[in-house]
């Protein structure tokens, strides 16, 4: 802005200046209305969740937050890669595993939790607890996802890799989709997780 | 509130978390606009759960919500009403 006296109103503007003006006024109206139209589409909104994870603790998040995001009314994604890949596997998902080592919060020291057979016990008594708690199983839950509308994405990159077949997932998994469709659907999102 | 005012009542006792949110919105969805659901819960956990789900729902209202001990268990009554 200038130093200069503003124009006071009772400066004639020509018809020209006036007209310009009105010109600029309409096109700043017009991207306006064009941004509100962009930002506030009036469908649902979305979450994307990024699974990356196959460890029985870490299957829960992602699947959690999805069936509740749906009954939220958002339209969720799921995009399992790597080993979030195990968690759509209709066999592994019902034998996934808790690791014993490398955390902290397992009463038992690392030096013992690394013996053979260790991350059967713990990964045992880590599901006596989620049936004592009346947690759902990820099998519930991902039949829970699929029925309230959530996308289950598997990552064909990963399928390739792992040497693994498209009967192999539950029925209704989206398979033959990669990064870029997350991405594009990331980017459409209003939450995106990695997990 | 009484049970008799209510539409449908949802059973979720035994359930935990998010089941308890995931079945009423099921439910909710199935009443028509003027009716009440009841939704019986022993997750204490409902409580909030289904205030904040109710809260951020388009035609849900959250009439009331009630604790009690039934059978020597404590169970979580919600009362949501559709309002369109």
């Amino acid at each position: 802005m200038s130093a200069d006296t503003p124009a006071s109103p009772d400066d004639d503007l020509s018809p020209e200046a006036v007209a310009d003006l009105q010109d600029r006024i309409d096109a700043l109206e017009t991207e306006v209305s064009d941004l509100r139209t962009e930002v506030d589409d009036g469908g649902p909104q979305k979450m994307v969740i990024i699974a990356t994870k196959g460890t029985l603790d870490m299957a829960y998040p992602p699947l959690i937050l999805a069936s509740t995001a749906a009954a939220f009314g958002y339209d969720v994604t799921v995009f399992h890669t790597f080993w979030g890949l195990e968690i759509l596997h209709e066999e592994n998902s019902k034998d996934l595993q808790l690791s014993s080592v490398g955390n902290p919060n397992m009463p038992v020291p690392n030096a013992i939790a690394a013996l053979p057979g260790m991350d059967r016990m713990t990964t045992r008594m880590m599901r006596n607890k989620i049936e004592d708690n009346d947690v759902a199983s990820v099998e519930e839950l991902i039949e829970t996802s699929l029925a309230s509308g959530v996308d289950l994405q598997a990552c064909q990159m990963t399928i390739d890799l792992l040497g693994y077949d498209e009967d192999d997932f539950y029925d209704g998994v989206t398979t033959g989709v990669g990064a870029a469709s997350a991405f594009q659907d990331m980017v459409d999102a209003d939450i995106q997780l990695l997990v | 509130m009484s049970t008799e005012t209510a539409a449908e009542t949802l059973d979720v006792k035994g359930q935990n978390c998010p089941m308890p949110v995931i079945k009423t919105k099921e439910a909710f969805d199935g009443i028509a606009a003027g009716e009440v659901l009841e939704v019986v819960a022993t997750d204490s956990g409902s409580m909030s759960d289904i205030a904040g789900w109710a809260e951020s729902t388009e035609g849900a209202e959250l009439v009331d919500q009630e604790e009690a001990t039934e059978g020597g268990q404590d169970v979580y009554k919600h009362y949501v009403r559709k309002t369109e």
